[in-house]
């Protein structure tokens, strides 16, 4: 398979993404008010601990919360999806190679996780005065690659688990809610002081309050430096390589209503 | 050349767990024919030809499928397969095009879009998202799936399945058309005018065993029996009319089964004609192949 294919693999899911009304609500949409009625009714006052407005806190915030929409959420569902429907199956008959397949939804991923990055960032810059990440921008970009890839293998590796389409929102949906509380999505950062010892120790742990500290240590104007959180996006990237390891050994392509 | 066959099986087996599915089956699909698997639910027809897709694995027996067994077939094999499955979905968010264009490029050395939305009839469907297509447009998609990879063969598994009778016919042009593209169709179907109309061969399987092979007419052929239907004429002696024949009698309509109907025919004219009786809607009937397929399938279990 040359470029031009791969490159109508990726064409097809961007396509399959923005003409799906839910995926685009959720990966796009959402977070944009999310960040609007946050900033509205908590104010954007400075953080004491931080030293910067409530905003810059909540626009990497956000921006984490539509990368794993773009990636976990929608790999998981998706992917549920198209298995059920019979479409993976018959992908399998075909010459196409599996990794194909995954790299097309991974580079889909890395790409509407800079385009809601620009949205959110633009909005957050002209209505609440966040500052654009410039010097720190190969920090930025490192985290939403990485963060991305390694949310999309999650993702993938989380449909064995998945029994069936209609319960796929639900069984997703209670894995990431509550950890954007626990991991300064919902809840700032700054905030999180009154986190129970486990919770807080949960949140370490697994991935999302790692790739908000990265965004986060992006957006931060007093960041010295490219601005690469090495601690966070070494834990995050510890979870992508547990996820390609569990979705290359355990993915199933075929429906689960019809194994046997 | 021993790539003659497009398929060979030779005492395929399939257990799941202690039931036997697939018990010793052999067959042998020649290249460019269209071959029809029939057989009644649970008759084995879905594990066989699953196993023949390289989806399931057997528990005995030789398969080779172009010269390969699926058990190892690699992707220069799956270059060369064409599949329908039997609940078979596209992506609805993506148009006819679209899909097709997506699935070529999977493909080494594909037919062109165009190509094949004219080979399923979809051209005047071609930029509608496949959310907005029919039952019947669907499945027409699907097959434009099948060989969008310009397979040599193509396995069709009940392609006609839910389809009104008009979509039926014009999916029989396309089936009927890949043989003169010279594919191999190895086709499994529930309606036996189907595999009658469209195969060369056909094979009945019944609890995991053939039960009978061959071209269609041969099949048909095979049966000497040949029908004779008439109303029972109002007041008339049926025995009388119908000589020494057994017959049925079931809603009004005389049935005899005769295995020399010219003698029998006549004989039984003879007497109406004397008598001043008409047979009204007077037929003789050749068993079609739905019949040999009923005959075979509603006897005793294959021990």
């Amino acid at each position: 398979m040359n470029g031009g294919r791969f490159l109508v693999v990726v064409r097809s899911n961007l396509k399959v993404f923005v003409r799906n009304p839910a995926a685009l609500f959720f990966t796009a949409i959402l977070p944009v008010v999310f960040l609007v009625l946050f900033v509205s009714i908590f104010g954007n006052e400075r953080s004491k601990e931080f030293g910067v407005k409530v905003a810059t806190l909540q626009v990497p915030a956000f921006i984490a919360l539509a990368v794993v929409s773009a990636s976990f959420v929608s790999l998981a569902i998706g992917l549920t999806s198209v298995r059920e429907d019979g479409i993976l199956k018959r992908v399998r008959a075909t010459p196409v190679a599996p990794w194909i397949v995954f790299a097309g939804r991974i580079v889909t991923a890395i790409v509407t996780a800079v385009i809601v990055t620009a949205i959110l960032t633009g909005i957050g810059a002209l209505a609440f005065g966040v500052a654009v990440p410039t010097h720190t921008l190969p920090g930025l970009m490192l985290a939403l690659v990485l963060g991305a890839t390694s949310f999309c293998a999650l993702g993938i590796a989380y449909t064995r688990l998945i029994p069936s389409e209609e319960a796929a929102p639900a069984m997703t949906n209670a894995v990431v809610l509550p950890l954007y509380f626990i991991s300064g999505v919902f809840v700032p950062t700054d905030q999180l002081h009154n986190l129970p010892g486990f919770l807080r120790f949960l949140a370490d742990a697994l991935p999302v309050k790692p790739f908000v500290d990265a965004l986060l240590k992006a957006f931060n104007p007093h960041t010295i430096g490219a601005g690469i959180a090495g601690n966070d996006l070494a834990i995050l990237a510890a979870w992508g390589v547990i996820g390609l390891v569990l979705a290359v050994r355990f993915f199933v392509w075929t429906p689960r209503h019809q194994a046997g | 050349m021993a790539d003659e066959e497009a398929i060979e099986i030779s005492d395929l087996r399939k257990s799941y767990g202690d039931v036997e599915a697939v018990r010793g089956v052999s067959l042998r699909v020649r290249r460019g024919e269209i071959f029809a698997f029939l057989g009644p639910n649970g008759a084995g027809k879905t594990t066989t030809v699953e196993i023949l897709e390289g989806f399931r694995r057997r528990s005995g027996g030789e398969v080779r499928v172009l010269g390969v067994d699926p058990e190892h077939g690699d992707r220069d094999w799956r270059a060369r397969l064409g599949i329908v499955l039997q609940e078979g979905r596209a992506q609805p968010e993506l148009t006819v095009r679209e899909t097709l264009e997506l699935w070529q490029a999977f493909y080494p050395s594909p037919r062109p879009v165009d190509e094949t939305i004219g080979l399923v009839g979809l051209e005047e469907k071609a930029d509608d998202r496949v959310a907005r297509l029919s039952g019947g447009q669907r499945r027409r998609l699907d097959v434009g799936l099948a060989l969008i990879g310009d397979p040599d063969l193509v396995f069709l598994d009940e392609p006609t399945t839910g389809f009104d009778p008009v979509a039926r016919r014009a999916a029989w042009v396309v089936i009927g058309g890949l043989r003169d593209l010279g594919k191999t169709v190895f086709l499994t179907t529930h309606y036996l005018d189907e595999a009658q109309e469209l195969a060369d061969r056909v094979a009945i399987i019944k609890d995991g065993v053939i039960v009978a092979e061959g071209p269609p007419e041969q099949l048909v052929g095979a049966s000497q029996t040949t029908e004779i239907t008439f109303v029972a004429p109002a007041g008339a002696d049926l025995r009388d009319l119908a000589g020494n024949e057994p017959f049925e009698l079931e809603h009004g309509l005389v049935r005899i089964r005769s295995e020399r109907p010219t003698r029998t025919l006549a004989a039984i004219c003879g007497r109406a004609a004397e008598r001043g009786l008409e047979l009204e809607r007077l037929q003789v009937i050749r068993p079609s192949l739905e019949d040999i397929y009923l005959e075979l399938v509603q006897e005793a279990p294959v021990p």
